[in-house]
């Protein structure tokens, strides 16, 4: 893989502020009165610039939750989470604020790739910084640069159904990268990967972690990547347990 | 900014081409059907024109001679050109009625009785010569069918196609034939044998005109019933310098006959001959747009529905609400205009097939256009409105 990669912060719409992301308190109730249910309770977690963390769960423990409350997506009933020096939803956010967060502060990737079928891979990891108000030109190298640090360059004008699931989930890397935000939620990004494949995803986050002081939080029910993790957060009847990972080398 | 809507239609062209092809073909048939309401119009004013008339004197209280039946006695037009500024005045006769061709089958055409060299007779010829003799001779629109030298049947008699003209039919769209006008009077009053024979002994039973005491009374009588002397209208020309309201007052005062103008004539042809066809055209447009949109709307929508995912992760990764709902609007818009070129291309290959005039115009096509685009606008909302209401958590699962 080719290591020569600006991943100095770009300067996107929203200003992003130093460190990573921090989480104290978090609650998240659904419904109300008799019906209400708390998914998220009293969640405290901690993650570093170029730290990257694993967040393990059983289905219903409150994982996609929290994930999206980390995104910007849905609000917490209460607590505070921090990006950088910022406190989110403090101070009367607005969507298009969080919109804008979203875009410019936090990367996404998901379990399936889904990269917009219609736009050639260039243009997939290209429409973050275009969104943000980045030239096409300027999108475009961007684009290119990350591409090649993921070894997808040479399928740069390929469609989306042209990859294999390996090469698109690295271009859906490439794209959560695209604005250089300090913060990347994964989510289950290795599950469709064989070990090979999800060992060389890891490696990749790790690496991009490192070079560009990104904080990335992976969720992930994938034993074969959990012993990649330095440290882990357990989430269990949404409340988070935090334990020491074997942060195997690669 | 790259356009997300151009990229997708370029992604999924045929979908959008198969698509646009068959709103095309509904657009087609729109704007074909204003073409045929804009033929009938024109068949009306090419009919006025080509009449090279400046007045129409017809029978009183009627609206003839093309909207009602009118009669008039043919020595009405020797008062009529001693008018002030009358320059020409000529009989003519039309009536509809099916022609036949030497091999039997025959066609729909307005027959007209006319004056060779007088208002009536038709303005050009592109095959062939006017009429020149007195009987038997006749000049016929292209749209018959008919080549010259060709033997057609009027009633009873023969006639030799001498001349072809063209663009001369009546509103209701059937081809011409001309020819001599007391041909055309015997042809329009002329009864079969058997009831000239019942008439002329019905006639010779009634004591009042058999009397033994009034010799050549019953001759007079029986001639009478079988000569015809009656026309449809008289077709008048100004004199320079007339104004055609001015000389039609005094025809209308002193002879006790309905005048029209040709601004008169337009208007009973245009706003009432083809008011109600106007009308069925006008309802089949309105149900053509309804139908177009709801088809629109239809394959917009689906189209939306079918990228849901996609439009989850673009509104996660920061996408403008404004961006997915111009993306949806542009691509409702390339659909109208796919639509709207095959429509257009449609109507401009087809149209001369119809066997009525269909007159496509350049306005129309512009209207049209608006329409379709205003269909698509419309059409799109509610694919914007299920766009938008996507939850972007949708992409997280």
């Amino acid at each position: 893989m080719t290591q020569v990669m600006d991943m100095t912060p770009a300067t996107p719409a929203t200003p992003a502020s130093a460190g990573g992301i921090r989480i104290e308190g978090l609650r998240k109730v659904y419904g109300q009165g008799d019906t209400a249910v708390e998914a998220l309770r009293n969640v405290n977690m901690t993650v570093g610039p170029g730290e990257v963390v694993g967040l393990v769960g059983p289905s219903g423990s409150g994982k996609s939750t929290l994930l999206k409350c980390l995104g910007a997506i849905i609000e917490p009933t209460s607590g505070r989470m921090t990006l950088g020096n910022d406190v989110i939803y403090d101070n009367g956010w607005t969507t298009s604020d969080l919109r804008a967060l979203r875009r410019d502060r936090i990367g996404f990737v998901f379990q399936a790739p889904y990269l917009i079928p219609f736009l050639d891979i260039t243009d997939n990891v290209a429409l973050l910084p275009m969104l943000a108000g980045v030239s096409n030109a300027q999108a475009r190298a961007r684009a290119l640069e990350l591409l090649t640090a993921l070894d997808v360059a040479h399928r740069a004008r390929a469609e989306p159904s042209q990859l294999s699931g390996g090469e698109q989930q690295r271009v859906s890397i490439a794209r959560a990268l695209a604005n250089r935000p300090p913060v990347i939620l994964a989510d289950e990004p290795t599950a469709p990967l064989d070990s090979e494949r999800a060992l060389a995803v890891m490696r990749i986050l790790n690496q991009m972690a490192r070079q560009a002081q990104t904080a990335i939080i992976v969720v992930t029910h994938d034993e074969k990547i959990i012993p990649t993790f330095k440290r882990i957060y357990h989430i269990r009847d949404g409340q988070t347990i935090e334990e020491a990972g074997q942060g195997l080398s690669f | 900014m790259i356009s997300l809507a151009g990229r997708d239609i370029a992604h999924s062209w045929g979908k959008f081409v198969l698509t646009g092809l068959g709103l095309g073909l509904l657009i087609g048939v729109t704007l074909t059907m204003a073409g045929v309401y804009r033929g009938m119009v024109d068949d009306a004013q090419a009919l006025l024109t080509n009449s090279r008339a400046d007045l129409w004197v017809v029978q009183k209280d009627t609206q003839g001679p093309y909207a009602e039946s009118s009669s008039l006695k043919d020595d009405v037009v020797r008062s009529v050109r001693g008018m002030p500024g009358v320059a020409q005045a000529a009989n003519v006769t039309y009536f509809t009625m099916q022609v036949q061709r030497h091999d039997g089958d025959d066609i729909r055409a307005m027959v007209v009785g006319m004056e060779s060299g007088q208002p009536g007779e038709p303005g050009y010829l592109v095959a062939g010569r006017q009429l020149t003799r007195s009987h038997y001779e006749a000049v016929a629109d292209v749209k018959t069918g008919f080549a010259l030298g060709e033997r057609i049947r009027i009633r009873r008699h023969d006639y030799t196609v001498v001349g072809l003209t063209q663009r001369m039919v009546s509103s209701g769209g059937d081809p011409m034939v001309f020819i001599p006008l007391k041909d055309a009077q015997e042809a329009q009053f002329l009864k079969d044998n058997d009831a000239i024979i019942n008439d002329r002994t019905r006639t010779a039973t009634n004591p009042a005109f058999n009397r033994p005491g009034v010799p050549g009374l019953l001759d007079a009588v029986q001639a009478l019933q079988t000569s015809s002397h009656n026309v449809n209208a008289v077709l008048v020309q100004l004199a320079p310098g007339f104004e055609a309201g001015q000389v039609a007052e005094p025809i209308r005062r002193w002879k006790h006959l309905e005048v029209f103008t040709r601004d008169g004539m337009e208007e009973i042809l245009v706003a009432k001959l083809i008011a109600t066809s106007a009308r069925q055209i006008g309802m089949f447009l309105v149900i053509l747009a309804v139908v177009s949109a709801a088809i629109v709307a239809f394959i917009i929508y689906t189209m939306t529905l079918g990228k849901i995912r996609e439009i989850a992760v673009l509104k996660l990764i920061g996408t403008r609400n404004l961006t997915i709902a111009s993306m949806i609007l542009q691509q409702a818009l390339g659909l109208g205009l796919i639509g709207f070129v095959v429509g257009k291309v449609s109507a401009t290959i087809w149209a001369p097939v119809f066997p009525k005039f269909v007159l496509l115009l350049t306005q129309d096509a512009m209207m049209g256009l608006g329409g379709t685009l205003l269909i698509c606008v419309l059409a799109s909302t509610l694919a914007i409105r299920a766009a938008l209401k996507v939850d972007p958590a949708e992409a997280i699962g």
